[in-house]
Protein backbone atom coordinates (compact mmCIF):
# COMPACT_ATOMS: atom_id res chain seq x y z
CA UNK A 1 0.00 0.00 0.00
CA UNK A 2 2.79 2.38 0.92
CA UNK A 3 6.31 1.97 -0.40
CA UNK A 4 9.15 4.22 0.60
CA UNK A 5 12.59 3.95 -0.99
CA UNK A 6 15.69 5.76 0.18
CA UNK A 7 13.78 8.84 1.21
CA UNK A 8 15.96 11.78 2.18
CA UNK A 9 14.98 15.27 3.22
CA UNK A 10 17.40 18.06 4.01
CA UNK A 11 16.56 21.52 5.27
CA UNK A 12 19.59 23.40 4.10
CA UNK A 13 22.56 21.83 5.85
CA UNK A 14 20.41 19.89 8.32
CA UNK A 15 19.29 16.41 7.28
CA UNK A 16 15.91 15.56 8.75
CA UNK A 17 15.71 12.04 7.37
CA UNK A 18 18.37 10.08 5.53
CA UNK A 19 17.86 7.08 3.29
CA UNK A 20 14.64 5.91 4.90
CA UNK A 21 13.03 2.83 3.30
CA UNK A 22 10.06 0.82 4.45
CA UNK A 23 6.74 -0.47 3.22
CA UNK A 24 3.33 -0.89 4.74
CA UNK A 25 0.86 -3.58 3.74
CA UNK A 26 -2.84 -2.97 3.35
CA UNK A 27 -4.65 -3.18 6.67
CA UNK A 28 -1.55 -2.79 8.79
CA UNK A 29 -1.12 -0.33 11.63
CA UNK A 30 2.44 0.87 11.54
CA UNK A 31 3.81 2.66 14.56
CA UNK A 32 6.42 5.27 13.98
CA UNK A 33 8.45 5.54 17.10
CA UNK A 34 11.22 7.96 17.88
CA UNK A 35 12.33 10.79 20.09
CA UNK A 36 11.23 14.31 19.24
CA UNK A 37 12.99 15.63 16.17
CA UNK A 38 13.84 12.16 14.85
CA UNK A 39 12.13 12.77 11.52
CA UNK A 40 8.67 11.30 12.08
CA UNK A 41 6.75 14.41 11.07
CA UNK A 42 9.02 15.04 8.09
CA UNK A 43 8.37 11.54 6.75
CA UNK A 44 4.64 12.00 7.18
CA UNK A 45 4.66 15.37 5.48
CA UNK A 46 6.40 13.87 2.48
CA UNK A 47 3.89 11.02 2.31
CA UNK A 48 0.96 13.44 2.43
CA UNK A 49 2.43 15.58 -0.34
CA UNK A 50 2.89 18.62 1.87
CA UNK A 51 6.51 18.86 0.85
CA UNK A 52 8.72 17.10 -1.64
CA UNK A 53 11.64 14.88 -0.64
CA UNK A 54 15.20 15.94 -1.41
CA UNK A 55 15.92 12.45 -2.77
CA UNK A 56 14.25 9.06 -2.95
CA UNK A 57 10.73 8.03 -3.87
CA UNK A 58 7.54 7.16 -2.07
CA UNK A 59 4.34 5.70 -3.46
CA UNK A 60 0.92 5.45 -1.89
CA UNK A 61 -1.54 3.01 -3.49
CA UNK A 62 0.77 2.91 -6.49
CA UNK A 63 0.91 6.68 -7.01
CA UNK A 64 4.07 8.69 -6.60
CA UNK A 65 3.70 11.22 -3.78
CA UNK A 66 5.47 13.91 -5.76
CA UNK A 67 4.54 13.24 -9.38
CA UNK A 68 0.91 12.25 -8.75
CA UNK A 69 0.36 14.21 -5.60
CA UNK A 70 -3.34 14.88 -6.19
CA UNK A 71 -4.13 11.18 -6.60
CA UNK A 72 -2.25 10.42 -3.40
CA UNK A 73 -3.94 13.22 -1.48
CA UNK A 74 -7.36 11.92 -2.51
CA UNK A 75 -6.60 8.61 -0.84
CA UNK A 76 -5.06 9.89 2.37
CA UNK A 77 -6.62 11.16 5.55
CA UNK A 78 -4.14 13.19 7.55
CA UNK A 79 -4.07 14.58 11.04
CA UNK A 80 -1.05 16.82 11.63
CA UNK A 81 0.51 16.92 15.08
CA UNK A 82 -0.83 20.33 16.09
CA UNK A 83 -4.35 19.48 14.83
CA UNK A 84 -4.79 22.78 12.99
CA UNK A 85 -8.46 23.78 12.64
CA UNK A 86 -10.38 26.97 11.87
CA UNK A 87 -11.56 28.28 15.25
CA UNK A 88 -14.25 30.52 13.78
CA UNK A 89 -16.13 27.64 12.14
CA UNK A 90 -18.60 25.31 13.76
CA UNK A 91 -17.78 21.62 13.86
CA UNK A 92 -20.42 20.82 11.27
CA UNK A 93 -19.41 23.64 8.92
CA UNK A 94 -15.79 22.63 9.13
CA UNK A 95 -16.38 18.96 8.42
CA UNK A 96 -18.73 19.90 5.62
CA UNK A 97 -16.01 22.16 4.17
CA UNK A 98 -13.45 19.35 4.28
CA UNK A 99 -16.00 17.02 2.68
CA UNK A 100 -16.61 19.57 -0.06
CA UNK A 101 -12.89 19.83 -0.76
CA UNK A 102 -12.97 16.06 -1.19
CA UNK A 103 -15.86 16.33 -3.69
CA UNK A 104 -18.09 14.00 -1.69
CA UNK A 105 -21.57 13.83 -3.12
CA UNK A 106 -23.61 12.71 -0.12
CA UNK A 107 -21.80 15.03 2.22
CA UNK A 108 -24.42 15.14 4.93
CA UNK A 109 -24.30 11.37 5.38
CA UNK A 110 -20.52 11.32 5.50
CA UNK A 111 -20.30 14.15 8.01
CA UNK A 112 -22.96 12.68 10.26
CA UNK A 113 -21.43 9.25 10.10
CA UNK A 114 -17.97 10.47 10.98
CA UNK A 115 -19.24 12.70 13.80
CA UNK A 116 -20.96 9.66 15.16
CA UNK A 117 -17.78 7.59 14.92
CA UNK A 118 -15.73 10.03 16.99
CA UNK A 119 -18.67 10.93 19.25
CA UNK A 120 -18.96 14.64 18.63
CA UNK A 121 -22.51 14.68 17.26
CA UNK A 122 -23.75 16.73 20.22
CA UNK A 123 -21.10 19.38 19.53
CA UNK A 124 -22.00 19.79 15.86
CA UNK A 125 -23.04 23.44 16.14
CA UNK A 126 -20.35 24.53 18.56
CA UNK A 127 -17.51 26.73 17.34
CA UNK A 128 -14.23 24.83 17.11
CA UNK A 129 -12.45 27.62 18.97
CA UNK A 130 -14.62 26.93 22.03
CA UNK A 131 -13.92 23.20 22.15
CA UNK A 132 -11.60 21.54 24.64
CA UNK A 133 -8.37 19.96 23.47
CA UNK A 134 -9.90 16.49 23.51
CA UNK A 135 -12.80 17.47 21.33
CA UNK A 136 -10.57 19.35 18.91
CA UNK A 137 -8.50 16.19 18.61
CA UNK A 138 -11.65 14.31 17.67
CA UNK A 139 -12.61 16.90 15.11
CA UNK A 140 -9.12 16.51 13.66
CA UNK A 141 -9.64 12.78 13.49
CA UNK A 142 -13.11 13.20 11.98
CA UNK A 143 -11.68 15.46 9.32
CA UNK A 144 -9.12 12.80 8.41
CA UNK A 145 -11.83 10.14 8.17
CA UNK A 146 -14.62 12.04 6.46
CA UNK A 147 -13.85 10.78 2.94
CA UNK A 148 -13.32 7.19 4.07
CA UNK A 149 -9.65 7.15 3.03
CA UNK A 150 -7.65 4.04 2.23
CA UNK A 151 -4.66 5.39 4.10
CA UNK A 152 -4.70 7.20 7.40
CA UNK A 153 -1.69 9.17 8.59
CA UNK A 154 -1.86 10.36 12.17
CA UNK A 155 0.88 12.43 13.73
CA UNK A 156 0.83 11.87 17.49
CA UNK A 157 -2.93 11.31 17.68
CA UNK A 158 -3.14 11.00 21.47
CA UNK A 159 -0.86 13.80 22.58
CA UNK A 160 -2.48 16.22 25.02
CA UNK A 161 -5.47 14.04 25.86
CA UNK A 162 -6.53 12.84 29.28
CA UNK A 163 -6.15 9.12 30.04
CA UNK A 164 -9.79 8.32 29.31
CA UNK A 165 -9.69 10.10 25.97
CA UNK A 166 -6.40 8.41 25.10
CA UNK A 167 -8.00 5.02 25.57
CA UNK A 168 -10.99 6.04 23.47
CA UNK A 169 -8.84 7.34 20.63
CA UNK A 170 -6.71 4.21 20.72
CA UNK A 171 -9.78 2.00 20.56
CA UNK A 172 -11.04 4.08 17.65
CA UNK A 173 -7.80 3.69 15.74
CA UNK A 174 -7.68 -0.03 16.47
CA UNK A 175 -11.20 -0.32 15.13
CA UNK A 176 -10.13 1.26 11.87
CA UNK A 177 -7.53 -1.38 11.10
CA UNK A 178 -8.25 -4.08 8.60
CA UNK A 179 -9.97 -2.04 5.95
CA UNK A 180 -7.60 0.89 6.23
CA UNK A 181 -3.86 1.22 6.34
CA UNK A 182 -2.71 3.35 9.23
CA UNK A 183 0.59 5.03 9.99
CA UNK A 184 0.79 6.73 13.33
CA UNK A 185 3.66 8.40 15.06
CA UNK A 186 4.16 8.55 18.75
CA UNK A 187 6.77 8.70 21.42
CA UNK A 188 4.54 6.92 23.88
CA UNK A 189 5.75 3.35 23.98
CA UNK A 190 2.80 1.48 25.49
CA UNK A 191 0.68 2.97 22.73
CA UNK A 192 2.72 1.16 20.12
CA UNK A 193 2.57 -2.09 22.04
CA UNK A 194 -1.19 -1.80 22.32
CA UNK A 195 -2.28 -0.84 18.84
CA UNK A 196 0.44 -1.35 16.26
CA UNK A 197 1.00 -4.50 14.29
CA UNK A 198 4.48 -3.33 13.35
CA UNK A 199 6.94 -0.85 14.76
CA UNK A 200 9.51 1.28 13.08
CA UNK A 201 11.98 2.96 15.36
CA UNK A 202 13.53 6.05 13.88
CA UNK A 203 16.34 8.04 15.38
CA UNK A 204 18.25 11.02 14.00
CA UNK A 205 16.66 10.51 10.60
CA UNK A 206 17.58 6.83 10.31
CA UNK A 207 15.52 3.71 10.81
CA UNK A 208 17.19 1.79 13.60
CA UNK A 209 14.74 -1.09 13.99
CA UNK A 210 11.69 -2.52 12.30
CA UNK A 211 9.58 -5.48 13.42
CA UNK A 212 6.52 -6.51 15.38
CA UNK A 213 6.55 -5.28 18.98
CA UNK A 214 6.86 -8.88 20.27
CA UNK A 215 9.72 -9.89 18.01
CA UNK A 216 11.62 -6.69 18.71
CA UNK A 217 11.37 -7.43 22.39
CA UNK A 218 12.58 -11.00 22.00
CA UNK A 219 15.37 -10.27 19.56
CA UNK A 220 16.98 -7.62 21.66
CA UNK A 221 16.85 -9.48 24.89
CA UNK A 222 19.41 -12.15 23.95
CA UNK A 223 18.78 -14.29 27.08
CA UNK A 224 15.80 -15.44 29.09
CA UNK A 225 15.66 -13.86 32.49
CA UNK A 226 13.76 -15.02 35.53
CA UNK A 227 13.10 -12.94 38.56
CA UNK A 228 13.01 -14.79 41.87
CA UNK A 229 12.10 -13.74 45.38
CA UNK A 230 12.83 -15.94 48.40
CA UNK A 231 11.93 -15.38 52.02
CA UNK A 232 14.94 -17.11 53.54
CA UNK A 233 17.79 -17.62 51.10
CA UNK A 234 21.03 -19.08 52.40
CA UNK A 235 24.58 -18.21 51.41
CA UNK A 236 24.67 -21.16 49.05
CA UNK A 237 21.54 -20.14 47.18
CA UNK A 238 23.26 -18.29 44.38
CA UNK A 239 25.77 -21.05 43.89
CA UNK A 240 23.14 -23.79 43.85
CA UNK A 241 20.98 -21.89 41.40
CA UNK A 242 24.00 -21.46 39.15
CA UNK A 243 24.44 -25.23 38.98
CA UNK A 244 21.11 -25.76 37.26
CA UNK A 245 21.59 -26.76 33.65
CA UNK A 246 21.59 -23.88 31.13
CA UNK A 247 21.65 -21.20 33.79
CA UNK A 248 24.27 -18.73 32.70
CA UNK A 249 24.37 -16.26 35.50
CA UNK A 250 22.76 -15.57 38.88
CA UNK A 251 22.63 -12.06 40.20
CA UNK A 252 21.66 -11.69 43.87
CA UNK A 253 19.74 -8.51 44.59
CA UNK A 254 18.65 -6.97 47.89
CA UNK A 255 15.92 -8.44 50.10
CA UNK A 256 16.01 -12.01 48.85
CA UNK A 257 15.58 -11.08 45.19
CA UNK A 258 17.58 -12.87 42.51
CA UNK A 259 17.80 -12.48 38.79
CA UNK A 260 18.60 -15.70 36.99
CA UNK A 261 19.77 -15.58 33.40
CA UNK A 262 19.19 -18.64 31.23
CA UNK A 263 20.20 -19.47 27.68
CA UNK A 264 17.74 -18.27 25.04
CA UNK A 265 14.83 -20.67 24.64
CA UNK A 266 15.66 -22.47 27.87
CA UNK A 267 13.01 -21.85 30.46
CA UNK A 268 14.32 -23.15 33.79
CA UNK A 269 11.52 -21.96 36.02
CA UNK A 270 10.40 -25.47 36.93
CA UNK A 271 13.85 -26.52 38.11
CA UNK A 272 14.29 -23.29 40.02
CA UNK A 273 10.97 -23.76 41.77
CA UNK A 274 11.72 -27.40 42.65
CA UNK A 275 15.09 -26.45 44.06
CA UNK A 276 13.61 -23.63 46.13
CA UNK A 277 10.95 -25.90 47.57
CA UNK A 278 13.36 -28.76 48.30
CA UNK A 279 15.74 -26.46 50.11
CA UNK A 280 12.92 -24.71 51.95
CA UNK A 281 13.96 -21.23 50.89
CA UNK A 282 10.40 -19.92 51.05
CA UNK A 283 9.53 -19.21 47.42
CA UNK A 284 7.54 -15.99 47.23
CA UNK A 285 7.73 -14.99 43.61
CA UNK A 286 8.95 -16.40 40.31
CA UNK A 287 8.36 -14.57 37.05
CA UNK A 288 9.98 -14.14 33.66
CA UNK A 289 11.52 -10.74 32.97
CA UNK A 290 10.82 -9.28 29.57
CA UNK A 291 12.53 -6.27 28.19
CA UNK A 292 9.87 -3.65 27.61
CA UNK A 293 9.75 -1.72 24.41
CA UNK A 294 10.91 1.16 26.51
CA UNK A 295 14.21 -0.56 27.28
CA UNK A 296 14.69 -1.41 23.62
CA UNK A 297 13.91 2.07 22.57
CA UNK A 298 16.45 3.55 24.93
CA UNK A 299 18.98 0.92 23.92
CA UNK A 300 18.58 1.76 20.25
CA UNK A 301 18.34 5.50 20.39
CA UNK A 302 20.96 6.35 22.97
CA UNK A 303 24.14 4.41 22.31
CA UNK A 304 26.38 7.32 23.14
CA UNK A 305 24.40 9.03 25.85
CA UNK A 306 23.26 6.02 27.89
CA UNK A 307 24.33 7.40 31.21
CA UNK A 308 22.69 10.74 30.75
CA UNK A 309 19.38 9.15 29.94
CA UNK A 310 19.60 6.78 32.88
CA UNK A 311 20.21 9.69 35.16
CA UNK A 312 17.28 11.56 33.72
CA UNK A 313 14.90 8.61 33.83
CA UNK A 314 16.01 6.88 37.00
CA UNK B 1 -13.63 25.38 -10.51
CA UNK B 2 -15.53 23.64 -7.73
CA UNK B 3 -12.51 23.80 -5.45
CA UNK B 4 -12.11 27.54 -5.98
CA UNK B 5 -15.73 28.11 -5.06
CA UNK B 6 -15.47 25.93 -1.95
CA UNK B 7 -12.49 27.95 -0.74
CA UNK B 8 -14.06 31.31 -1.64
CA UNK B 9 -17.21 30.35 0.22
CA UNK B 10 -15.31 29.42 3.36
CA UNK B 11 -13.25 32.62 3.31
CA UNK B 12 -16.33 34.77 2.79
CA UNK B 13 -18.01 32.99 5.67
CA UNK B 14 -15.05 33.65 7.91
CA UNK B 15 -15.04 37.34 6.87
CA UNK B 16 -18.60 37.66 8.03
CA UNK B 17 -17.81 36.35 11.48
CA UNK B 18 -14.60 38.35 11.76
CA UNK B 19 -14.61 41.58 13.77
CA UNK B 20 -11.83 42.97 11.59
CA UNK B 21 -13.94 42.85 8.44
CA UNK B 22 -16.82 44.58 10.20
CA UNK B 23 -14.64 47.24 11.82
CA UNK B 24 -12.77 48.03 8.63
CA UNK B 25 -15.93 47.93 6.54
CA UNK B 26 -17.80 50.20 8.95
CA UNK B 27 -14.92 52.69 9.12
CA UNK B 28 -14.77 52.73 5.37
CA UNK B 29 -18.48 53.37 4.99
CA UNK B 30 -18.47 56.19 7.57
CA UNK B 31 -15.53 57.88 5.89
CA UNK B 32 -16.92 57.44 2.40
CA UNK B 33 -20.20 58.99 3.60
CA UNK B 34 -18.35 61.94 5.06
CA UNK B 35 -16.38 62.48 1.88
CA UNK B 36 -19.58 62.36 -0.11
CA UNK B 37 -21.46 64.88 1.97
CA UNK B 38 -18.67 67.31 2.88
CA UNK B 39 -18.32 69.03 -0.51
CA UNK B 40 -21.99 69.99 -0.42
CA UNK B 41 -21.54 71.74 2.91
CA UNK B 42 -18.53 73.48 1.44
CA UNK B 43 -20.72 74.94 -1.29
CA UNK B 44 -20.16 72.51 -4.12
CA UNK B 45 -23.01 72.03 -6.55
CA UNK B 46 -21.17 69.56 -8.74
CA UNK B 47 -23.32 66.53 -9.65
CA UNK B 48 -20.27 64.30 -10.07
CA UNK B 49 -18.50 61.68 -7.99
CA UNK B 50 -15.00 62.10 -9.44
CA UNK B 51 -13.52 63.77 -6.39
CA UNK B 52 -15.25 61.31 -4.13
CA UNK B 53 -13.95 58.32 -6.09
CA UNK B 54 -10.41 59.63 -5.93
CA UNK B 55 -10.69 59.79 -2.15
CA UNK B 56 -12.19 56.33 -1.98
CA UNK B 57 -9.23 54.73 -3.71
CA UNK B 58 -6.96 56.41 -1.16
CA UNK B 59 -8.97 54.68 1.57
CA UNK B 60 -8.57 51.46 -0.40
CA UNK B 61 -4.83 51.82 -0.02
CA UNK B 62 -5.29 51.21 3.70
CA UNK B 63 -8.11 48.70 3.75
CA UNK B 64 -6.97 46.37 0.95
CA UNK B 65 -4.00 44.97 2.93
CA UNK B 66 -6.25 44.60 5.98
CA UNK B 67 -8.75 42.54 4.03
CA UNK B 68 -6.08 40.25 2.61
CA UNK B 69 -3.65 39.97 5.51
CA UNK B 70 -5.17 36.84 7.01
CA UNK B 71 -5.72 34.95 3.76
CA UNK B 72 -2.46 33.00 3.65
CA UNK B 73 -0.42 34.37 6.56
CA UNK B 74 -2.96 33.25 9.16
CA UNK B 75 -3.23 29.78 7.66
CA UNK B 76 0.51 29.48 7.87
CA UNK B 77 0.65 30.83 11.40
CA UNK B 78 -1.98 28.45 12.73
CA UNK B 79 -0.84 25.52 10.60
CA UNK B 80 -4.19 25.05 8.88
CA UNK B 81 -2.33 25.47 5.59
CA UNK B 82 -0.95 21.98 6.10
CA UNK B 83 -4.40 20.44 5.89
CA UNK B 84 -5.45 22.70 3.04
CA UNK B 85 -2.41 21.86 0.94
CA UNK B 86 -2.63 18.15 1.67
CA UNK B 87 -6.25 17.99 0.55
CA UNK B 88 -6.77 17.35 -3.16
CA UNK B 89 -6.73 20.98 -4.29
CA UNK B 90 -4.15 22.66 -6.47
CA UNK B 91 -2.15 25.55 -5.07
CA UNK B 92 -3.48 28.02 -7.64
CA UNK B 93 -7.02 27.07 -6.73
CA UNK B 94 -6.28 28.03 -3.14
CA UNK B 95 -4.78 31.38 -4.17
CA UNK B 96 -7.57 32.29 -6.58
CA UNK B 97 -10.27 31.14 -4.19
CA UNK B 98 -8.91 33.36 -1.46
CA UNK B 99 -8.43 36.32 -3.77
CA UNK B 100 -12.02 36.02 -4.98
CA UNK B 101 -13.27 36.08 -1.40
CA UNK B 102 -11.45 39.36 -0.72
CA UNK B 103 -12.76 40.74 -4.00
CA UNK B 104 -16.26 39.64 -3.05
CA UNK B 105 -15.99 41.53 0.21
CA UNK B 106 -14.83 44.64 -1.64
CA UNK B 107 -17.71 44.34 -4.13
CA UNK B 108 -20.19 43.98 -1.28
CA UNK B 109 -18.91 47.14 0.38
CA UNK B 110 -18.82 48.97 -2.94
CA UNK B 111 -22.41 47.93 -3.55
CA UNK B 112 -23.40 49.68 -0.32
CA UNK B 113 -21.92 52.95 -1.63
CA UNK B 114 -24.27 52.81 -4.62
CA UNK B 115 -26.65 54.97 -2.57
CA UNK B 116 -24.46 57.98 -3.43
CA UNK B 117 -24.80 57.86 -7.21
CA UNK B 118 -28.50 57.03 -6.72
CA UNK B 119 -28.90 60.09 -4.49
CA UNK B 120 -27.06 62.11 -7.09
CA UNK B 121 -29.45 60.90 -9.77
CA UNK B 122 -32.51 61.73 -7.67
CA UNK B 123 -31.43 65.20 -6.64
CA UNK B 124 -29.32 66.23 -9.61
CA UNK B 125 -28.57 65.47 -13.18
CA UNK B 126 -25.23 63.63 -13.23
CA UNK B 127 -23.44 62.34 -16.29
CA UNK B 128 -24.07 58.57 -16.19
CA UNK B 129 -21.07 57.36 -18.20
CA UNK B 130 -18.31 58.58 -15.82
CA UNK B 131 -20.28 57.16 -12.90
CA UNK B 132 -20.33 53.71 -14.51
CA UNK B 133 -16.70 53.77 -15.63
CA UNK B 134 -15.72 55.30 -12.29
CA UNK B 135 -17.20 52.30 -10.52
CA UNK B 136 -15.40 50.05 -13.00
CA UNK B 137 -12.18 51.86 -12.06
CA UNK B 138 -12.84 51.26 -8.36
CA UNK B 139 -13.51 47.58 -8.98
CA UNK B 140 -10.33 47.18 -11.04
CA UNK B 141 -8.24 49.23 -8.65
CA UNK B 142 -9.61 47.18 -5.77
CA UNK B 143 -8.82 43.92 -7.56
CA UNK B 144 -5.24 45.02 -8.24
CA UNK B 145 -4.67 46.19 -4.67
CA UNK B 146 -6.18 43.05 -3.18
CA UNK B 147 -3.95 40.92 -5.42
CA UNK B 148 -0.95 42.82 -4.07
CA UNK B 149 -2.34 42.10 -0.60
CA UNK B 150 -2.63 38.37 -1.37
CA UNK B 151 0.98 38.39 -2.48
CA UNK B 152 2.15 40.08 0.71
CA UNK B 153 0.10 37.63 2.75
CA UNK B 154 1.83 34.81 0.88
CA UNK B 155 5.32 36.05 1.70
CA UNK B 156 4.67 37.02 5.32
CA UNK B 157 4.99 34.81 8.38
CA UNK B 158 2.10 36.53 10.15
CA UNK B 159 -0.76 38.98 9.64
CA UNK B 160 0.98 42.06 11.01
CA UNK B 161 3.91 41.64 8.67
CA UNK B 162 1.48 40.98 5.83
CA UNK B 163 -0.36 44.24 6.36
CA UNK B 164 2.88 46.24 6.58
CA UNK B 165 4.40 44.61 3.50
CA UNK B 166 1.17 45.05 1.55
CA UNK B 167 0.86 48.68 2.50
CA UNK B 168 4.49 49.35 1.61
CA UNK B 169 4.17 47.81 -1.86
CA UNK B 170 0.94 49.69 -2.55
CA UNK B 171 2.46 52.97 -1.39
CA UNK B 172 5.40 52.56 -3.75
CA UNK B 173 3.05 51.83 -6.64
CA UNK B 174 0.94 54.78 -5.55
CA UNK B 175 3.71 57.36 -5.62
CA UNK B 176 5.21 55.95 -8.81
CA UNK B 177 3.55 58.70 -10.86
CA UNK B 178 5.47 61.63 -9.37
CA UNK B 179 8.61 59.51 -9.37
CA UNK B 180 8.72 59.40 -13.15
CA UNK B 181 10.11 62.92 -13.22
CA UNK B 182 12.91 61.85 -10.90
CA UNK B 183 14.08 59.18 -13.32
CA UNK B 184 13.07 60.73 -16.62
CA UNK B 185 13.39 59.15 -20.08
CA UNK B 186 12.84 55.42 -20.59
CA UNK B 187 13.01 54.49 -16.91
CA UNK B 188 10.61 57.29 -16.09
CA UNK B 189 8.01 55.98 -18.51
CA UNK B 190 8.32 52.45 -17.13
CA UNK B 191 7.86 53.78 -13.62
CA UNK B 192 4.90 55.80 -14.81
CA UNK B 193 3.37 52.70 -16.38
CA UNK B 194 3.58 50.86 -13.07
CA UNK B 195 1.75 53.64 -11.27
CA UNK B 196 -1.59 52.54 -9.87
CA UNK B 197 -3.03 56.05 -9.99
CA UNK B 198 -2.09 56.94 -13.58
CA UNK B 199 -4.39 54.27 -14.92
CA UNK B 200 -7.61 55.39 -13.29
CA UNK B 201 -7.74 59.04 -14.41
CA UNK B 202 -9.21 58.33 -17.84
CA UNK B 203 -11.67 55.76 -16.51
CA UNK B 204 -13.01 58.22 -14.00
CA UNK B 205 -13.50 60.77 -16.73
CA UNK B 206 -15.57 58.24 -18.64
CA UNK B 207 -12.89 57.13 -21.09
CA UNK B 208 -12.36 53.39 -21.31
CA UNK B 209 -8.88 52.61 -22.56
CA UNK B 210 -8.04 48.91 -22.94
CA UNK B 211 -4.47 49.66 -21.82
CA UNK B 212 -5.70 50.66 -18.38
CA UNK B 213 -7.86 47.59 -18.05
CA UNK B 214 -4.99 45.39 -19.19
CA UNK B 215 -2.73 47.08 -16.65
CA UNK B 216 -5.00 46.27 -13.72
CA UNK B 217 -5.69 42.75 -14.89
CA UNK B 218 -1.99 42.06 -15.38
CA UNK B 219 -1.27 43.26 -11.83
CA UNK B 220 -3.88 40.77 -10.61
CA UNK B 221 -2.58 37.89 -12.71
CA UNK B 222 1.06 38.67 -11.92
CA UNK B 223 0.54 38.89 -8.16
CA UNK B 224 -1.57 35.74 -8.00
CA UNK B 225 0.94 33.85 -10.12
CA UNK B 226 3.84 34.81 -7.87
CA UNK B 227 1.75 33.99 -4.78
CA UNK B 228 1.13 30.51 -6.16
CA UNK B 229 4.83 29.97 -6.79
CA UNK B 230 5.61 31.10 -3.25
CA UNK B 231 3.02 28.69 -1.89
CA UNK B 232 4.64 25.93 -3.90
CA UNK B 233 8.02 26.39 -2.31
CA UNK B 234 6.63 25.11 1.00
CA UNK B 235 9.87 25.44 2.75
CA UNK B 236 8.36 26.48 6.02
CA UNK B 237 8.19 23.85 8.67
Amino acid sequence: MIEVHNLTKAYGPRTAIADVSFDVQKGEILGFLGPNGAGKTTTMRILTGFMPPTAGTATVAGYDVFEQSLEVRKRIGYMPESVPLYPEMSVWDYLNFMAELRHLTDREDHVEHVMDAVQITDRADQLIGKLSKGFRQRVGLAQALVHDPEVLILDEPTVGLDPKQIIEVRELIKGLAGERTVILSTHILPEVQQICSRVLIINKGHIVAEDTPERLTAALQGTERVHLQLRSPTEQTAELLGRIENVLNVRPLDGGHFEVECALGMDRREEIARLAVNRDWGLLELRPVRLSLEDIFLQLTTEDSDEKIEEAVG
Amino acid sequence: MQNIWVITKRELGSYFVSPIAYAVGAAFLVLSGLFFILPFFLGSSDASLRGWMQTIVVLLLFIAPMFTMKLLAEERQTGTIELLLTSPVRDWEVVIGKFLAALGLWLAILALTLVYPIALKIFGNPDIVPLVTGYLAMVLMGAAMLAVGVLSSAVSPNQIVAVVVGFAILLVLWIAAPLQNVFGGQVGSIVAYLSLTDHMGDLMKGVVDSRDIIYYLSVVVGCLFVSTRILETRRWS
